[in-house]
């Protein structure tokens, strides 16, 4: 079955994130396929490769992005939820004049359309929040 | 036609489950998580709720979460089915969409 | 199945005290591109989110009440709001802003988008919905 994902919340706040990771592998072990996880409000914080835990903590960031390269998961930050809280690529880096970037490897940055393109080309979307 | 619906908040704490439970059409899953599996404890001020909501719906708690919180199985309404995250997902499957009570 | 799903758009959070109203809100603006059938939920302290009179100047911030009457224009014209929620704050349709839309199927007639069901009216409104969306 085709399944999306939305995280809401931020990695280290809530434990949506911890929670919709979990859920991600279980499905994919099951053998369904992964459409999209998509990162909205401050569910963009998952996406940016400066954190740096404790470590004896998980590292969330690094372990979706692990997930992503193993399972060719589409990771989505939303652009607007993203510009709002400091998520940055090369592009939004450059359109937008800033000194760095922070998106982390296998996130790409895009528009509240791919959540609806989710939605619309999933058996199931489910939510992660608060 | 049927619903999973979870509820991730304490019932002492916020309406989730009330409004879940109030919003829920016969047939429906109810599955705990995170927060949320504290509504599954019997002789608590929720658990009337959810032994009267059984009628019409289905309640599921998250395993993991319940341990990661010490919550004994035995301290649970009877009737409320424990799940793991394939359980989870089982049941995403086995329903036709979800609705997450944030 | 066809190519057009019914969308739920679910809101049960209140304005202003953190963000979730307003960033659903956006994707239903930028979702109504997509030609799906639309609908929005109001339950719970989501009713708060269609009152009047809301003014944000003494905080700053976006005022952004006045978009929900802009939905209409974008063809979202279904707003369901839970009889039982507005009662338990003492709120009455008088209380909300008045929303309507053209009906393009009655000589674009203005018709009102607010419509007040019951518990059991969602419940069913959830049944018959492909996707739920939550924030």
């Amino acid at each position: 079955m085709k399944l999306s994902i939305q995280v809401n919340e931020g990695p280290y706040n809530h434990e949506a994130s911890v929670s919709a990771l979990n859920y991600t592998k279980a499905a994919l072990e099951a053998g369904h396929e992964i459409f999209r996880v998509f990162f909205y409000h401050d569910g963009v914080n998952n996406g940016t490769r400066y954190t740096t835990p404790p470590q004896d903590d998980i590292n969330i960031a690094n372990t979706w992005s692990e997930l992503a390269e193993k399972h060719g998961l589409d990771l989505v930050v939303c652009v607007a939820a993203a510009q709002r809280r400091g998520i940055v690529d090369e592009g939004e880096q450059q359109r937008n004049g800033k000194d760095g970037n922070n998106i982390a490897a296998g996130f790409r940055i895009s528009g509240l359309g791919q959540l609806i393109e989710a939605g619309i080309q999933s058996d199931r979307l489910v939510v992660f929040g608060d | 036609m049927s619903i999973l619906h979870t509820v991730n908040k304490s019932p002492f704490d916020r309406n989730s489950l009330e409004s879940c439970v109030r919003l829920a059409a016969k047939g429906g899953a109810v599955l705990m998580i995170e927060d949320g599996v504290y509504g599954a404890m019997k002789g608590t001020t929720a658990s009337d709720m959810v032994t009267n909501a059984m009628k019409d719906l289905t309640f599921y708690v998250l395993g993991p979460d319940l341990k990661a919180r010490g919550v004994d199985e035995g301290k649970l309404i009877d009737g409320v089915k424990v799940v793991d995250y394939n359980g989870f997902v089982t049941l995403t499957v086995e329903n036709d969409k979800v609705q997450s009570w944030l | 199945m066809s190519d057009i799903k019914k969308f739920m758009y679910v809101n049960r959070k209140a304005p202003y005290g953190t963000i979730y109203a307003w960033e659903s809100l956006e994707v239903v603006l930028i979702g109504a591109a997509f030609e799906q059938d639309v609908s929005l939920a109001f339950v719970d302290d989501g009713v708060y989110q269609l009152c009047k009179g809301q003014d944000t100047t003494g905080l700053g911030i976006k005022n952004f009440s006045a978009t929900y009457r802009a939905l209409g224009d974008y063809d979202v014209s279904k707003l369901y709001v839970e009889k039982e929620s507005l009662e338990a704050r003492g709120l009455t349709l008088d209380d909300l802003m008045p929303l309507t839309y053209e009906d393009a199927d009655d000589d674009y007639a203005e018709k009102d988008s607010i419509r007040v069901v019951s518990s059991q009216e969602m419940a069913e409104l959830f049944e018959q919905s492909d996707v739920l969306f939550n924030f």
